[in-house]
């Protein structure tokens, strides 16, 4: 049942935006209860991305390929940077998780005690189990993450998208919600994309990077790409990758100017 | 209070408000309350037309409701409120038009815009419960997509829903609801116990069905005292139900906020 | 020109008094409804009119002249809009909806008191659809002098409003009391809505509020030239809206005309539709191009 498969394979895509070229010739893959990176600085097109691989957005050339057929069955689970929610909307969050499994379909399902199981089993993975009763607009940030977690994996998916899941977390919560994401893959058996402007913190779950600068991608294993010869053919100018204390630096080493830290890829 | 002519009032009067209670949740639910104001005028200018041509009111009522409706849902991706507020004057003003046209009785425009629940027949409780239930069935259809699509736009388009057909499917909804809603409780009116009870319920609960049944619930009770009074002082219904809605709605928040501040 | 303007147009005093409000109320509703479309507050302002509807109601009642009541309700109502008042989008259209709802409810209430006490026919259209050829010679002054006051007071608010509604917080950052910017607004929205409810009816205020600011975005890029062209769209569906009017008294062998506020009304979605009809089409040339 576990065997490795590929889930969805981006073949050559470009992506245009308003006429600007937003991706140029982006390839990857993600293989089945991988945890994959998708690392670049804000406004490099990771949302952009992302919203493609759901198909929110066509590429203008090049595929997207899903083996397991994931989209078209609808399990791909997606957590958007932000969600904005009414406050006093009636739900409460086991009803708003509920609507993860069921909220895209017309008629009136009663839901079965399995579904509110389920529920609870996702609530629980996320560590929200005592949020159940609350209201969904009234919590903080860092509860809403999870119950959008929640509410993205309640239909099991094979692949769950997350745009930006660590902006805004301070870092003890950002190494929490790194640690839930690698045990909920290893137990629900399901392939992670997260993007993040910081790599660090995903550097000890992370199976690939995809990392995107100057509308173009490299991806492979961290220790393939994080190189200064891959990113500064990348970046279009000579790059560094400077390791210090266990973490990774990328420095813009323009050999004839000042020495000057990439602004979004610096460690705070 | 109880007459027999009084019955027709009652009967017609409750399965009007449960709909308007029904529809009212999702309305607020969407924030619509814009739309729900506009669609009922199309009803009411379908109503004056259909007096000036000398056809059924119903067909007035319903196709115009309907051309609002599609009209407003079609624009509403980019400035939802401008079309909405366009739809609204022209459909009014075409109402105006056709009244001014056939010469109407100053009662009958009356009627039309605030309701004549006195004088509803028997013969309509027929086409009220069919109605009715068309709405009802096409709500529960759309129940969670509708709450969905309300709660998290990005998300159930990323599941997806198509957020076009949805509204489309919602609007109509509204128009149909609102054909049967106008005759009773005219077209200004039938929108206050679209939103004032709706509003009210869902500060009292967390739930969704239980902010729904609520609704219907106090929107039943809002049209019931509103008949009794109006029965008891010979003032419109329409006067009780506008007022009354808007009472319960600033009652029930300034208790929860009050409340809330206790805890 | 004759079959144009009809005869005797020009000669009737209500008509030119009409007219002269009309073409006010319509520069003041279009200066003013601009940065209600801005600010996507066309469902106050509309529910500002509901409430101008129940305080033209109320006037004919108590007997006191039409405008005070359309003012003051207005006003009345903008107060208790910003009362129950909140931030948030949601919540404000629940807020909103709740004040129009109760203000029908009194707009039916006085409506029928009046068919109750009085035996002049046609007070429900009138406050519903407007009266332009009634309106006397000091009314006209009263309008006239409102306007000027409402486009001052815009004047000087402009710059700040304009601020607060494109970024709330960066204005207050700056130092903008920006809660007290909108109430002023509010407030001028209302007493414009009130002059404009004696020209086209409480209900149909919204037409010029909205509809001529709204083609008008569509056009101009410079907010001077926005203005000047709402104005104008607004001033030519008033204009051209009563000349139609009292042709189309002799459109039917019943003469029976056409309400002025009906054709403004269709003259001002009729532009807006223009417009929006020839930015598709500009768009589509521009896309050719490129």
């Amino acid at each position: 049942m576990n065997e490795i498969s590929t889930i969805v394979d981006v073949r050559g895509v470009d992506v245009e935006l308003g006429g600007r070229r937003v991706l140029t010739n982006v390839n990857f893959k993600v293989e089945s209860a991988e945890f994959t990176g998708l690392i670049g600085s804000n406004g490099a097109g990771k949302t952009t991305l992302l919203r493609m691989m759901l198909g929110l957005i066509s590429p203008t050339r090049g595929e997207v390929l899903w083996p397991t057929n994931a989209r078209e069955e609808r399990r791909v689970g997606y957590v958007p940077q932000k969600v904005t929610l009414d406050v006093d909307v009636p739900l409460r969050v086991r009803d708003f998780v509920a609507l993860g499994d069921d909220g895209h379909r017309y008629g009136l399902r009663r839901r079965t005690r399995s579904t509110w199981e389920r529920v609870e089993e996702m609530l629980d993975a996320v560590e929200a189990s005592a949020l159940g009763e609350r209201r969904i607009g009234a919590l903080s940030g860092g509860e809403l993450q999870r119950v959008l977690m929640a509410h993205a994996l309640v239909s099991r998916p094979e692949l769950l998208l997350l745009d930006e899941p660590l902006a805004n977390l301070d870092p003890g919560a950002t190494q929490d919600i790194v640690e839930l994401l690698a045990r909920v893959r290893d137990r629900q058996h399901v392939a992670v994309v997260l993007s993040a402007h910081d790599i660090n913190s995903l550097i000890g779950v992370m199976d690939r990077v995809v990392y995107i600068a100057n509308a173009h991608v490299a991806s492979g294993p961290t220790e393939e790409v994080v190189r200064p010869d891959v990113l500064s053919a990348l970046y279009g100018h000579h790059v560094d990758v400077v390791r210090v204390h266990g973490r990774v630096l990328v420095v813009s080493g323009d050999p004839m100017g000042p020495v000057a830290a990439h602004p979004d890829l610096v460690v705070e | 209070m109880f007459s027999s002519f009084m019955t027709n009032a009652w009967i017609v009067g409750t399965l009007v408000a449960l709909l308007a209670g029904a529809t009212g949740f999702f309305v607020v639910l969407r924030g619509s309350s814009f739309a729900a104001h506009a669609v009922p005028n199309g009803a009411f200018a379908g109503a004056a037309g259909a007096t000036l041509v000398g056809v059924a009111p119903l067909w007035g009522l319903v196709s115009f409701a309907v051309v609002a409706a599609l009209g407003i849902g079609a624009s509403r991706r980019h400035r939802s409120d401008v079309a909405t507020a366009m739809a609204l004057v022209l459909m009014l003003a075409l109402g105006a038009a056709f009244l001014s046209l056939s010469a109407a009785y100053e009662p009958q425009v009356q009627a039309l815009l605030f309701g004549e629940i006195l004088g509803v027949a028997s013969s309509s409780i027929t086409t009220v419960v069919l109605i009715g239930l068309v709405c009802a069935a096409a709500l529960a259809v759309m129940f969670r997509p509708l709450i969905f699509n309300a709660a998290a736009p990005d998300l159930s388009a990323a599941r997806g829903l198509n957020p076009t057909l949805l509204e489309m499917g919602f609007m109509l909804t509204l128009a149909l609801g609102s054909a049967l809603t106008v005759p009773v409780v005219g077209a200004l009116l039938s929108f206050s116990l679209t939103v004032g009870p709706p509003a009210a319920a869902r500060l009292l609960t967390r739930r969704p069905s239980t902010a729904l049944v609520g609704s219907m619930a106090l929107s039943v009770m809002t049209l019931w005292v509103s008949i009794a009074l109006s029965y008891a002082t010979n003032l419109p219904v329409g006067f009780f139900v506008g007022t009354l809605s808007a009472i319960l709605y600033i009652a029930v928040r300034a208790a929860t906020q009050l409340s809330a501040r206790r805890a | 020109m004759h079959w144009l303007f009809e005869p005797g147009l020009w000669s009737n005093v209500a008509v030119r008094t009409g007219m002269g409000v009309g073409v006010a109320v319509a520069v003041v509703s279009a200066l003013v409804g601009l940065f209600t479309v801005m600010r996507s507050q066309s469902f106050a302002g509309h529910a500002l009119a509901d409430v101008a509807m129940a305080g033209g109601a109320g006037a004919g009642v108590l007997g006191v002249s039409p405008l005070a009541g359309f003012v003051l309700g207005s006003l009345a109502g903008a107060g208790a809009m910003e009362a129950i008042g909140v931030e948030r989008v949601r919540q404000r259209d629940v807020a909103t909806g709740v004040v129009l709802g109760a203000a029908t409810g009194l707009s039916a209430l006085f409506l029928y008191l009046i068919t109750l006490n009085s035996s002049s026919t046609g007070s429900t259209q009138l406050i519903l659809f407007g009266s332009l050829f009634s309106v006397s010679n000091s009314t006209f002054l009263v309008v006239l002098a409102l306007s000027v006051l409402v486009v001052v007071a815009l004047a000087s608010l402009g710059r700040p409003l304009l601020f607060a509604s494109l970024s709330p917080d960066a204005a207050k950052a700056r130092g903008v009391a920006v809660s007290r910017v909108t109430l002023s607004f509010t407030l001028l929205v209302a007493v414009t809505v009130g002059l404009s409810s004696i020209v086209i009816g409480a209900v149909l205020s919204t037409a010029l509020l909205i509809g001529p600011p709204a083609a008008a975005l569509r056009l101009g890029r410079r907010m001077s030239t926005t203005l000047f062209v709402a104005s104008m769209l607004g001033v030519v569906a008033v204009l051209l809206g009563v000349v139609l009017s009292y042709d189309s008294f002799y459109w039917w062998s019943s003469h029976r005309a056409l309400p002025v506020s009906f054709c403004v009304v269709v003259l001002i979605v009729f532009e807006l539709l223009l417009v929006s009809l020839y930015r598709a089409m500009s768009r589509r040339r521009e896309r050719v191009v490129v």
